[in-house]
């Protein structure tokens, strides 16, 4: 047996066939794991290296925190797990822990000497899976891999139920118990696991002893059906056996009603919470990321977190989710679909959310972000809109589902595309460089797009997704996440969406990444605020921004305008966080705009670009002109912070097409989304 | 009961330096780390933190030179050193260490001052008594050095 490497221990991205493969690997587990240790000082990293070389892991030691996402990046399926220091002088840990949380979903481990209630509950709402306590003793160590068990284990899960990995995932199981229990601490394990269940409250699976249950794929037309079953019922009253009943939908179970419901119910209340309280988005963004993200935080974060933590949240739920709350937004982006009404609330105050604090917001506006997807308030009229907007975002999510499967992939994207825009930087760096092709539609449903693009982001996404740091990703910013992520992805990547103009996408880099969920929520319009983008050119748009932007694009796009837009938004998108270096440059960032631009992947005009926050925007700004207005100019630039979504979206645009962004959220008419 | 004079010399300095509270547990984390694959192990590890942390005092030390304190650099920057006193267990200079940031914290430029300058002390003991011992350690011979019976 291999206790080597890495193999045996499937890499995230093809766990069950490692756990499989590896029954006689799986005995000698945790043997072998790779473990990538972050940390500036060296002492501790000396040390912490030989401990783990003593528990037999396979140890990779880094110093910075560049270095250690760069290696990820290049490697994603080369590590088990990662240990991070807190207080780092590149980068703050927890910036880090969104970046892989966002982008590889790996677990990972805080540890600091400070154990200040406050800086543990932080590592808590990042999403790390365990918190150390300096010194660390080796005893700590040894246990460290059930962190990579437990999350195989929701990943298995997940595949299951895309019916993917069936034997993998039960095998794994079983081996799985029966292997841990002798190596580690069984009531730990199944403490764990029965935890694991718990968590996975948003998942489909109802029942957690059936893991295997078929997934139900969420597409946007299914979306929209159960969205139309509930505007009928009336969301108060809308129980999962009537929706059932009025959706008609041969094979559906009231289960996977009430599963989608639930996020459902969460994406509404993320986007309700965000637009109630712009000031207090702004506010909650502002906070110190400790503070939970103020009002959209809990929201985003609860949903998010229970959506990541359960890592399972299809994609597609929330994908729909997101586009039902976006109206349209393309559906991948999960483009922070303020509902029309807060968009304006939205993309300013995302994109001061954003870039108001800088990266500290980020991080935490990334979580936030992960509301863009969904429509701060959705109300039925929108949510007709935001069928139209699910659904392609639907489709989005759906095809990129499809693609990558693996990892959850939608949820991963969505995930992915929520948490890279809260990583924001960690997007403009690397990710972006996926995504890109999610705003490429330009013009093209973006959720082709963004599928695409979500596949390819997938990886880096995926793997994000499940990271629990995101958790609030997870569940709003499945939506969003796509846009953010792909922003985040496509900064890098260059979207093609550069060119979509006037998508109004400027809706800044709606910063998906976190701001933009939050912001998105609020300002659902896009405000074409022009000025925004110009400030934004000139700062560079760093991934923050891009994301914001996206998601202001979101907030604004939400339905229509931004599906069409998306294209442009996509920009806007892929500003989000993404790059505000790159995003810039390249295709208008439209990954990060595509993200939200995934919205406007329909409508020409419609940037719905929310997600596409900055790189929309930019794109937007430009195009938007273009774009026709449709795109609501999604760029709130307003408050953005924006000046980072600005100058991205500016950069990517120099013409910052302006207002013409007519948010018409109202009525979603996600016309012509071209799905 | 080591046989060996020079043994049990050592064995001797350790447990003092122990009973002083000079060191805590966590150095003898490192102790059990040692094997034979790396026989001066913990010797590496604190001629590492000696190096680096020295670094660090030097910041501090500027930065208490300044006519106005910035006490969130200096706890920040006292944050850190810690954070590397603790993990080779030095106690003493750990303890210096909470009290300083607890100075920071509420904003005593004397009490800083003066707890840097115990600070100071007690890591210029600890250094001095380490170097002993782990030259005696040394002279003693390989291996069982400074470990502990696996």
């Amino acid at each position: 047996m291999n206790s080597s490497s890495g193999k045996t221990y499937m890499s995230t991205s093809n766990s069950s066939a490692g756990w499989k493969a590896g029954d006689a690997a799986a005995d000698q587990f945790p043997v072998g794991l790779r473990v990538l240790v972050v940390d500036d000082d060296p002492t501790c990293l000396m040390i912490l290296e030989k401990m783990l070389r003593t528990c037999l892991y396979e140890v990779t030691k880094c110093n910075r925190a560049e270095t250690a996402l760069s290696m990820l990046r290049e490697n994603k399926s080369g590590f088990d797990v990662v240990i991070s220091d807190v207080h780092m002088p590149d980068m703050d840990g927890f910036k880090l822990l969104e970046h892989i949380g966002l982008e590889m979903d790996l677990p990972v481990i805080m540890m600091s000497a400070d154990d200040g209630k406050h800086v543990v509950m932080k590592g808590v709402t990042h999403g790390a899976c365990d918190y150390l306590i300096k010194p660390v003793r080796i005893e700590a160590l040894k246990n460290i891999w059930q962190h990579v068990v437990r999350k195989r284990k929701n990943e298995w899960k997940d595949f299951e139920q895309s019916g993917s990995v069936e034997e993998g995932d039960r095998q794994l199981k079983q081996s799985e118990e029966a292997d841990y229990s002798s190596s580690a601490n069984e009531g730990n394990w199944k403490s764990s696991k029965r935890r694991k269940d718990d968590e996975d409250e948003t998942d489909d699976r109802d029942d957690t002893s059936s893991l295997k249950k078929p997934r139900v794929v969420w597409s946007v037309e299914l979306h929209q059906q159960f969205v139309a079953a509930v505007n009928q019922l009336g969301i108060d009253k809308a129980v999962p056996k009537k929706i059932l009943e009025l959706m008609n939908v041969p094979g559906l179970t009231r289960e996977n009603v009430a599963s989608h419901l639930q996020k459902y119910r969460l994406y509404l209340r993320r986007l309700s919470g965000v637009s109630q309280h712009p000031s207090n988005l702004n506010n909650s963004f502002m906070s110190p990321q400790e503070a939970t993200f103020g009002p959209l935080s809990s929201l985003n974060g609860l949903d998010l977190q229970t959506l990541a933590a359960t890592g399972q949240l299809p994609a597609q739920s929330l994908v729909t989710l997101q586009a039902a709350g976006l109206g349209r937004p393309t559906g991948k982006s999960g483009i922070p679909m303020p509902l029309v009404d807060q968009r304006n609330i939205f993309s300013f105050e995302n994109p001061k959310l954003r870039f108001g604090d800088g990266q500290q917001h980020v991080n935490n506006n990334k979580q936030m972000n992960l509301l863009h997807g969904i429509p701060t308030t959705m109300e039925p009229k929108q949510l007709a809109g935001l069928h139209h907007g699910a659904q392609s975002m639907g489709n989005m999510n759906m095809q990129v589902a499809s693609h990558g499967s693996q990892s959850s992939q939608n949820n991963p994207l969505l995930m992915q595309m929520a948490q890279p825009q809260v990583r924001g930087q960690m997007l403009n760096d690397t990710s972006l460089g996926h995504p890109p092709r999610l705003l490429s539609p330009m013009g093209q449903p973006i959720l082709s797009n963004g599928i695409a693009a979500n596949v390819s982001t997938r990886n880096g996404i995926q793997e994000n997704i499940r990271a629990p740091s995101y958790n609030p990703v997870s569940q709003t910013s499945s939506m969003l996440n796509f846009p953010m992520n792909h922003a985040a992805e496509l900064p890098g990547n260059s979207f093609p969406l550069g060119s979509t103009p006037g998508i109004s996408s400027l809706t800044p880099k709606v910063a998906f990444q976190e701001d933009v969920n939050s912001d998105i929520k609020g300002s659902v319009g896009f405000l074409p605020s022009y000025d925004i983008f110009n400030d934004l050119n000139q700062h560079k748009p760093q991934n923050w921004e891009l994301q914001n932007v996206g998601m202001t694009l979101d907030a604004s796009q939400h339905s229509n305008s931004l599906q069409g837009n998306l294209n442009h938004a996509q920009s806007v998108l892929v500003q989000q966080g993404f790059p505000s270096g790159q995003v810039n440059g390249q295709n208008r960032s439209a990954t990060v705009v595509s993200k939200a631009m995934f919205s406007s992947g329909d409508s020409t005009g419609h940037v719905n670009v929310q997600n596409g926050n900055q790189h929309l925007n930019s794109l937007l700004v430009d195009s938007t002109v273009r774009i026709k207005s449709e795109t609501p100019t999604i760029l709130y630039p307003d408050d953005f912070g924006q000046e980072d979504l600005m100058s991205a979206l500016l950069k990517q645009q120099d013409a910052i097409a302006p207002a013409e962004h007519e948010f018409d959220f109202d009525g979603y008419s996600l016309d012509n989304i071209p799905v | 009961m080591e046989r060996n004079p020079m043994r049990r010399q050592l064995q001797t300095m350790r447990k003092s330096l122990f009973d002083q509270g000079y060191l805590d547990d966590q150095f003898v984390q490192l102790e059990e780390l040692q094997d034979d694959a790396n026989p001066n192990f913990v010797e590496e590890v604190v001629t590492l933190y000696y190096r680096d942390s020295g670094r660090i005092i030097l910041n501090i030390e500027q930065a208490l030179e300044r006519k106005t304190f910035d006490f969130n650099k200096l706890d920040a920057y006292m944050h850190q050193f810690k954070g590397s006193s603790s993990s080779i267990g030095a106690k003493k200079v750990k303890a210096e260490s909470t009290l300083f940031r607890e100075y920071c914290r509420s904003r005593n430029g004397e009490g800083c001052m003066r707890t840097f300058q115990q600070l100071k002390k007690e890591y210029a003991t600890l250094r001095r008594k380490l170097e002993a011992y782990f030259q005696l350690a040394r002279q003693a011979g390989p291996v069982e050095t400074a470990c502990r019976p696996k």
